[in-house]
């Protein structure tokens, strides 16, 4: 997790002798040399490795969710052709000419598939952020003040968890432009509840913990013990409850998406099963139409999901998977 | 006790937050797109001016009135049931809709929600038992991916492949108007249950995976504590241990966890809905998306709303006789 100050200086803006061309007075992290550079950057790369490889599950989802994140980056570049580009070849088949066929327009669905990784991919993780940014205000605030400030807060979050995101998100977005960043906002705004009560809980059970009173009593504003001292303790949670809301809202907006709410113009998964949708996929027998986005969809949202009991199951030990024999050792022990 | 008074009192005021935003949503719209609603409905023909007066007020048209006037005018007009009139549908009205289509939602969620319910939590119970066997590995895998499926696309796939390729099921409306009438006849309800196999079966399959890993991650935990290992030494039988004294108190998670899954799958089952054309709520709230039925829209939205609170409060209930320390703690 921490990353060495080393690694934020790239080794390419260094003369000759790791100095930094220009002189600001050096200190520890400008002066070293490019070997302890190096070895800084392969200290993170190992750092990450070992937390990437912490057990089976966070493996194999954080290589799924990598694999997208990817193709999100670069695989638009490798993609020639205009996704939308409209050609004679209507519905066929995949084929070597077009991996995954067709559709309607004759637009090659292979390049909107990889295109429209970006937008899927960029879109969800956007709104999981916002949640984010949302629940932890919410939940740190309401918890660390208690009193009055803890009640409004709480019932706020109390009642938003009763309403339904869905519906509600679909009500909303008729009113307003067809945008992505609509559905990215109003998303957000109907799915913060439930992290915010899980961080409310927890900050509540940290506030009377040592370091918070000694970070008060030696003065420090209460924003910064909020968020310098208290959050950075409760990364897991966070996390956990950003990889969550991240499923749910993958799920929303392409949802969303898939009922002609989106932009139409935008080339995303959700836009793609719209397009199949309305125009009888399924009567043409295009299969090759409709079953690609989806299975990106939930593959996507499999890997996050596994990422997140990964994380449960290094964070509680009792739901760690144990062999019959270390199993009776441990007992043993206990 | 308390503890449902303040139950209770959140619900109303989620009700009350829900009502307002509906009110609120159509004024802070840009664009006034209630006015190009007015328009049309008007050019559809003779409206009766009662009906035309009260969707000025729900939209807040043609009116002089302060927002606080307007805003009372529109909750006198939702306590007497009067929703406004439908475009889609014109000339009924949006309550005579709602009224129509949700017998076969109510029938479709409850029987699906209970099922994939009681499923998962079983298969949750099994699979907690037999914690790191293959059965366990395979099926927990399985869940993982079912656990983030689009429901939408999960029906997509099923009407495809299993009512349109194969043609084992039907593959639109709730019953065949042609061959059978509705009533209390088998032949009915057969048809019935035929129609609504699939629907159910997409919603079962998409839900039952959040149930069982929420119950087996709970049921791991729970096997773990010192009074399941007592009914273990004292010799009771390995179902009396697992089901009377570790599910029993696992399954409290996954109640409280229903209030918030709940609004996930109403959801989702609106869209299965519109997927296999099955005239619930979610596909006249489709209907209602595309005509820009605003009206339609909006009452089902309040519908949706009311409806999850009220399992909500059955869930409040079940919870408090299931575990008889809720009542007594200050919980939020």
């Amino acid at each position: 997790m921490s990353h060495s100050p080393s690694s934020h200086v790239s080794p390419a803006s260094l003369d000759a002798d790791g100095r930094l061309p220009s002189g600001p007075p050096p200190s520890e992290a400008l002066t070293t040399r490019p070997a302890s550079i190096l070895s800084g950057v392969v200290a993170v790369l190992r750092g990450f490795w070992s937390l990437v490889t912490i057990n089976r599950k966070v493996m194999v989802g954080s290589g799924i969710v990598g694999f997208f994140v990817l193709v999100a980056l670069f695989g638009p570049l490798f993609i020639r052709q205009n996704p939308l580009k409209y050609t004679f070849d209507l519905i066929d088949p995949p084929s070597s000419a077009h991996w995954l066929g067709t559709n309607l327009g004759g637009q090659d669905l292979f390049s909107q598939l990889v295109v429209g990784t970006r937008a899927s991919v960029f879109w969800a993780f956007f709104s999981g952020l916002l949640v984010l940014v949302i629940s932890v205000t919410v939940g740190l605030v309401s918890g660390y003040f208690g009193g009055i400030v803890d009640d409004i807060l709480s019932l706020l979050t109390s009642v938003f968890l009763v309403i339904p995101a869905l519906p509600l998100a679909i009500v909303a977005t008729q009113y307003f432009p067809r945008a992505e960043i609509t559905i990215a906002v109003i998303v957000a705004l109907t799915n913060w509840p439930w992290g915010a009560r899980v961080l409310r809980a927890q900050t509540l059970s940290m506030r009377s913990r040592e370091f918070v009173t000694a970070a008060r009593a030696g003065g420090e504003r209460t924003w910064r013990v909020i968020f310098s001292e208290i959050l950075p303790n409760e990364l897991s949670i966070v996390a956990a409850s950003f990889i969550t809301t991240t499923i749910q809202v993958l799920l929303a907006v392409a949802g969303l998406e898939f009922l002609g709410l989106g932009d139409s113009s935008i080339v995303s998964w959700g836009t793609m099963l719209n397009g199949a949708y309305t125009s009888s996929a399924l009567i043409l027998g295009a299969w090759w139409w409709f079953a690609p986005p989806g299975l990106c969809i939930a593959l996507l949202g499999a890997g996050l999901a596994l990422l997140n009991f990964g994380i449960d199951e290094f964070a509680d030990p009792r739901l760690r998977r144990e062999r019959p024999a270390k199993a009776a050792q441990k007992k043993a022990v206990a | 006790m308390r503890h449902l008074i303040r139950r209770l009192s959140i619900y109303l005021l989620a009700i009350w937050a829900a009502i307002t935003l509906n009110f609120f949503l159509p004024r802070l719209a840009p664009g006034n797109p209630a006015e190009l609603y007015f328009y049309r409905l008007e050019t559809h023909g003779s409206i009766n001016p009662a009906a035309l007066k009260a969707l000025e007020i729900e939209f807040g048209l043609n009116t002089t009135d302060s927002l606080w006037v307007q805003y009372l005018k529109y909750l006198n007009n939702l306590i007497h049931g009067n929703l406004g009139i439908s475009i889609t549908f014109f000339p009924s009205s949006v309550g005579d809709i709602i009224a129509q289509n949700i017998r076969w939602t109510l029938v479709l969620l409850t029987m699906s929600v209970l099922i994939s319910f009681t499923l998962g939590t079983l298969i949750g119970v099994f699979l907690a038992w037999r914690r790191a066997s293959a059965l366990d590995t395979a099926l927990s895998s399985v869940m993982m991916f079912l656990y983030s499926i689009l429901y939408p696309w999960l029906a997509f796939m099923a009407l495809y492949f299993l009512a349109f390729s194969l043609g084992w099921f039907p593959i639109q409306d709730a019953y065949d108007a042609a061959t059978v009438t509705p009533g209390w006849n088998l032949d009915f309800l057969l048809n019935a249950a035929d129609h609504a196999f699939l629907p159910a079966l997409t919603i079962v399959v998409s839900t039952v995976a959040g149930w069982m890993l929420t119950m087996r991650n709970s049921m791991i935990t729970t096997l773990s504590e010192d009074y399941v290992l007592m009914a273990k030494a004292k010799g009771l039988t390995s179902r009396r241990v697992m089901f009377a004294y570790a599910a029993r108190n696992a399954i409290l998670p996954s109640v409280t966890g229903f209030a918030i899954t709940l609004g996930g799958i109403v959801g989702g089952s609106l869209l299965v809905e519109i997927i296999f054309n099955y005239p619930g709520v979610g596909f006249s709230l489709f209907q209602g998306i595309q005509n820009d039925d605003f009206a339609l829209t909006q009452g089902i939205l309040l519908l949706v709303i009311v409806a999850i609170i009220i399992m909500n409060l059955i869930a409040d209930l079940l919870y408090a006789v299931l575990d008889p320390r809720a009542g007594q703690e200050r919980s939020m």
